[in-house]
């Protein structure tokens, strides 16, 4: 059952919430010990509310667009009395006094909060295999990976344990788990949701968004928790334009650019003129490119008009989040001193206090990025790495304010490939890196990417293809999202 | 040899130079902190002033507070500094009591650079910058006599952990102990004029480092310098610039360099200790903070700021000594100014009294937390009453200060005090007296050369205002004693 399909039902009051949520507890303790999706299942807390919701409903009152919907939330989000660990060592047992922003919105729009996800520690990892907690397995095949950060979420989803989840997407952290997953992923406009209790992984590139079964599902997720937040100064003040409403108005007329430097070996790429020097971003496998071919095919057929188009800062993107990300994060892990809360590890003076407690909570590819970014901030060495990559960043903007002046929306892969088994990338490092390739520029721009499943690899995995826009246009990319899951091959998809 | 130069101590031999530069950091007195809605006040009970933001707990972000960027606007537009469009960065550095572990403040694009402060004598230091930055929360060692290095443990306290903070970075143009005194008290008087905060150095809402080298007199070059912290009042300030000096001097002039390093001022040892050396100090690793927007003031702001600050203390000063025709001391106008009591006297002025007396009154005898009551024809009143003999200077202090407490008017305190300054017969009665009963230092005052004169006269008046319990005029004794000795 859909999101939207519960809220209905549980308004009407043909379910209640009690039972909706005690379906989903069900399937979670049937099948979560395989999956490892939720770093904790709030039972108790997710049947008072349900509880509650159920009441508000028997007595008539007004009750939220997402009532009596289970939700998931990666536990990088702050839930007031509830541990939030990121998956590190170093937060647990730690509670927020607090509820982040989009918490807060959901628990008013009537959601039920089901459970807190696991993902790579801190968000930094593209497999959830850098949890402390252990890793994720994909519900499509267990052996694989769900992607990753927010693995734990997609995961949720894709297994049935929730009908929607939150994650948090700051290189493609919630794009990329749910392509692998099978599931809809929307990283919404820098600005657009709230960041205040979003524990800050790199602080201009994190943008928290929803993920779901199917697309009206996320696009009311996405109306629920979006909006001004005088918590957070980069939150977006104004107006916004409804997404659920024009959900089903077609994409007749719609310019579509597929994006060249992402589509290596696309057969549209070959027709196209002017494109010869373009160099691409490299591993894009063909199973992969056949999908966004097809994906391109289904939008011709509901009447938009694709072109190739090229963006030649795409290939640049790596190279830059690589240092903004680590730099960034630098800064925003070094609160992890062990003076306050989390972790302490004794030693003869409060400077090797720090030493010996960030040590031992860290883990691995954490320690990596705090290193690259110290590094990259240090002074001689500031102009040459992260300077430059500020410059990466204006560069990109331009071009896509070129692109989308002959464009509406662009389309390209989302991850390069189909789930991968476990600890077949640990190894590597930068063969890890390379998942985020075509979901990281919309990061550096600030502008709005989702990924929908379309249809299988070789492997009969689930493929996601991307749709970017310009900032704020949500209500754009996830119509034409609704077309491509409209078009989208049969079956497929189902864990 | 050195050269003595009236009210300054020589800091250092007359072929050296002082150079000195101040860093004052400035807490803004606005009803919140810098980047959250907690209560900005000093003295509350430990960590109750505290949130999510403040204690820099995960998750959280700042918002800049809109009263304190004001504030530091403000300041920056009465130091003369142009007001640009500014954004916070991060100084990254471990310290427990920084929840964050990185401070917010600005770096290469500060809200306000290049003014310039003007001491009362004149002199012109310029302002490299004011920034905005949030102050860290305070530790307590315990244990160890208190000392960081040998404290069992430490307490941390974040109430003023975000207490918005300007810091004042000045160029190195001060050349004196004296002139480093009187920019912090002119910076005090503005801070004070313009309500921006309450610039008190003993609370440590303003705190004062100095950054100290000297030079060959002559040289325009920058020697090494040593910073100063820990100066927590004017007077450590100065001895602290002159014991740096004289080492920096002894140093060059054996031969050695001083190495460039924080040095903490040592009050009961009057001497400067090696804190931090700059060498293997922190690398900050400043960036734009990415959870700020850039502040933009818009052209309609500054202008609106410029229109509505208050006379600034020069000002002030200046319309002072200008009512006063050259009556008011500089001393007693910046005295006055600093404690806004300028507008009192000038009133006064303005309602004939006599300026100089005016000023001295009030200079000297209305050192209180509440004048108030003092009105300005009252005070009029009173110097005309001083002026024309009819109260003593003594009696005047004593109506002025009950006054004060809303005695009401002088004439009324004086009848009831039965004061009236002895005049006439009766104090030339009183004179006689005392020259009788005192015989022996009498004829030693007749005979005696100017300085035995005046030294007596001292003694022989004393004895009048004794006899007459304070009713006599210092000036009117001191005339008959002359008159009775026959010069």
């Amino acid at each position: 059952m859909t999101a939207l399909g519960i809220a209905a039902a549980v308004k009407s009051g043909e379910r209640t919430a009690l039972d909706v949520l005690d379906e989903h507890l069900a399937r979670i303790s049937q099948r979560d010990t395989e999956i490892g999706a939720f770093n904790l299942v709030l039972a108790d807390e997710a049947r008072t509310a349900a509880r509650e919701v159920d009441a508000a409903v028997s007595r008539g009152d007004a009750v939220g667009p997402l009532a009596g919907v289970p939700v998931a939330l990666k536990d990088n989000l702050c839930t007031r009395g509830v541990p939030t660990t990121c998956s590190s060592r170093m937060l647990e047992g730690w509670r927020p006094p607090y509820d982040a922003t989009v918490v807060q919105r959901l628990r008013s729009a009537g959601a039920v909060i089901v459970g807190k996800t696991n993902l790579d520690e801190f968000a930094m990892g593209s497999s959830t295999e850098n949890s402390a907690f252990g890793p994720t397995r994909n519900p499509h095949d267990t052996d694989r990976v769900p992607g990753g950060s927010s693995g734990g979420s997609a995961a949720a989803v894709a297994a049935g344990f929730a009908p929607l989840a939150l994650g948090s997407d700051t290189g493609g952290s919630v794009r990329q788990p749910a392509a692998l997953c099978g599931v809809v992923g929307l990283k919404p406009t820098y600005g657009a949701v709230s960041r205040y209790g979003l524990v800050a992984f790199a602080s201009s590139l994190d943008q928290i968004g929803p993920m779901a079964s199917n697309v009206a599902d996320a696009a009311a997720c996405f109306e629920a928790i979006s909006g001004h937040d005088p918590l957070d100064s980069t939150s977006i003040d104004g107006a916004r334009d409804p997404v659920v409403a024009g959900l089903g108005q077609g994409v007749n007329g719609l310019r579509v650019g597929l994006v060249a430097e992402l589509c290596a070996g696309s057969a549209r790429l070959q027709e196209a003129d002017g494109l010869d020097g373009v160099s691409a971003v490299e591993g894009v496998a063909a199973d992969v490119i056949g999908r966004v071919d097809a994906a391109a095919a289904a939008l011709e057929a509901a009447g938009a008009a694709v072109t190739v188009v090229s963006v030649p800062s795409a290939v640049l993107g790596l190279s830059a989040y690589y240092l903004i990300a680590p730099a960034e994060a630098s800064s925003n892990l070094a609160r992890y001193d062990g003076v306050r809360y989390g972790l302490r590890v004794d030693a003869a003076n409060a400077a090797e206090m720090n030493v010996s407690s960030r040590t031992a909570g860290f883990g691995a590819e954490v320690k990596r990025r705090i290193m690259l970014g110290t590094y990259a901030l240090s002074a001689g060495y500031y102009d040459a790495f992260y300077a430059k990559t500020l410059r990466v960043r204006t560069l990109m903007l331009r071009e896509c304010a070129a692109a989308y002046a002959g464009v509406d929306v662009l389309l390209g892969p989302t991850a390069p490939t189909t789930a991968f088994e476990l600890g077949a990338k640990t190894a590597d490092p930068l063969l890890m890196y390379l998942n985020d390739v075509c979901t990281i520029p919309s990061n550096l721009t600030g502008h709005p990417a989702v990924s929908v499943p379309f249809g299988c690899g070789d492997d009969g995995l689930p493929v996601g293809v991307q749709l970017m826009g310009p900032a704020l246009s949500e209500p754009v990319l996830l119509r034409a999202a609704a077309v491509l899951e409209k078009a989208a091959p049969p079956d497929g998809n189902a864990p | 040899m050195s050269r003595a130069v009236p009210g300054r101590e020589p800091a250092v031999p007359e072929d050296w130079e002082l150079v000195v530069g101040l860093e004052v950091h400035v807490e803004l007195s606005t009803a919140t902190k810098l980047f959250c809605g907690c209560a900005n006040r000093f003295g509350d009970e430990p960590n109750t002033n505290v949130c999510p933001v403040c204690l820099g707990l995960p998750g959280s972000l700042p918002v800049a507070n809109a009263e304190a960027v004001d504030c530091a606007m403000r300041l920056g537009r009465a130091l003369g500094c142009e007001v640009r469009g500014a954004v916070f960065a991060r100084k990254n550095y471990f310290y427990p009591d920084m929840p964050k572990d990185y401070q917010i403040s600005q770096y290469d694009q500060p809200t306000n650079t290049d003014g310039c402060l003007e001491l009362p004598d004149g002199h012109t230091v310029g302002i490299e910058r004011a920034h905005i930055e949030e102050d860290t929360g305070k530790t307590t060692h315990i244990g160890g006599g208190g000392r960081i290095h040998d404290a069992d443990y430490a307490l941390v306290d974040y109430n003023r952990a975000g207490v918005p903070l300007v810091e004042i970075v000045s160029r190195p143009d001060i050349r004196t102990a004296e002139q480093a005194r009187a920019y912090v008290r002119e910076l005090r008087a503005i801070l004070l004029a313009i309500g921006v905060s309450d610039a008190r150095m003993e609370e440590g809402s303003m705190r004062v480092d100095a950054n100290v080298s000297v030079r060959p007199t002559g040289s325009d070059e920058l020697r090494t310098r040593c910073e100063i912290k820990n100066l927590s009042s004017l007077r450590a300030l100065g001895r602290a610039i002159v014991y740096e000096a004289q080492r920096h001097v002894d140093l060059w002039s054996g031969g050695e360099r001083p190495r460039q390093e924080t040095r903490h001022w040592d009050e009961a040892n009057g001497r400067t200790t090696p804190g931090r050396s700059k060498e293997d100090a922190d690398d900050y690793r400043y960036f734009q903070d990415p959870d700020l927007v850039p502040l933009a003031p818009a052209a309609e702001t500054v202008a609106a700021i410029d229109a509505a600050l208050p006379p600034l203390p020069a000002a002030r000063r200046a319309d002072l000594a200008a009512d006063g025709g050259g009556a008011v001391s500089a001393e007693d106008a910046a005295l006055l100014v600093e404690r806004g009591q300028d507008d009192l006297v000038r009133a006064a002025i303005a309602a004939g009294a006599d300026p100089g007396v005016a000023a001295t009154r009030v200079a000297n005898d209305l050192a209180v937390e509440d004048w108030a009551p003092v009105t300005p024809e009252g005070l009029a009143a009173l110097v005309a009453m001083e002026t024309s003999g009819r109260l003593t200077a003594t009696q005047s202090k004593q109506v002025l200060a009950e006054m004060a407490e809303g005695g009401g008017f002088p004439d009324a305190i004086a009848e009831r005090r039965g004061f009236q300054a002895m005049a006439g017969d009766d104090l030339a009665a009183a004179v006689d007296q005392v020259i009788s009963e005192n015989a022996e230092a009498w004829s030693r005052f007749c005979a005696g050369d100017e300085a035995e004169r005046k030294k007596l006269a001292g003694f022989l008046t004393g004895q009048v205002m004794r006899a007459t319990r304070g009713q006599a005029d210092g000036a009117a004794v001191n005339r008959l004693l002359g008159e009775r000795a026959g010069s």
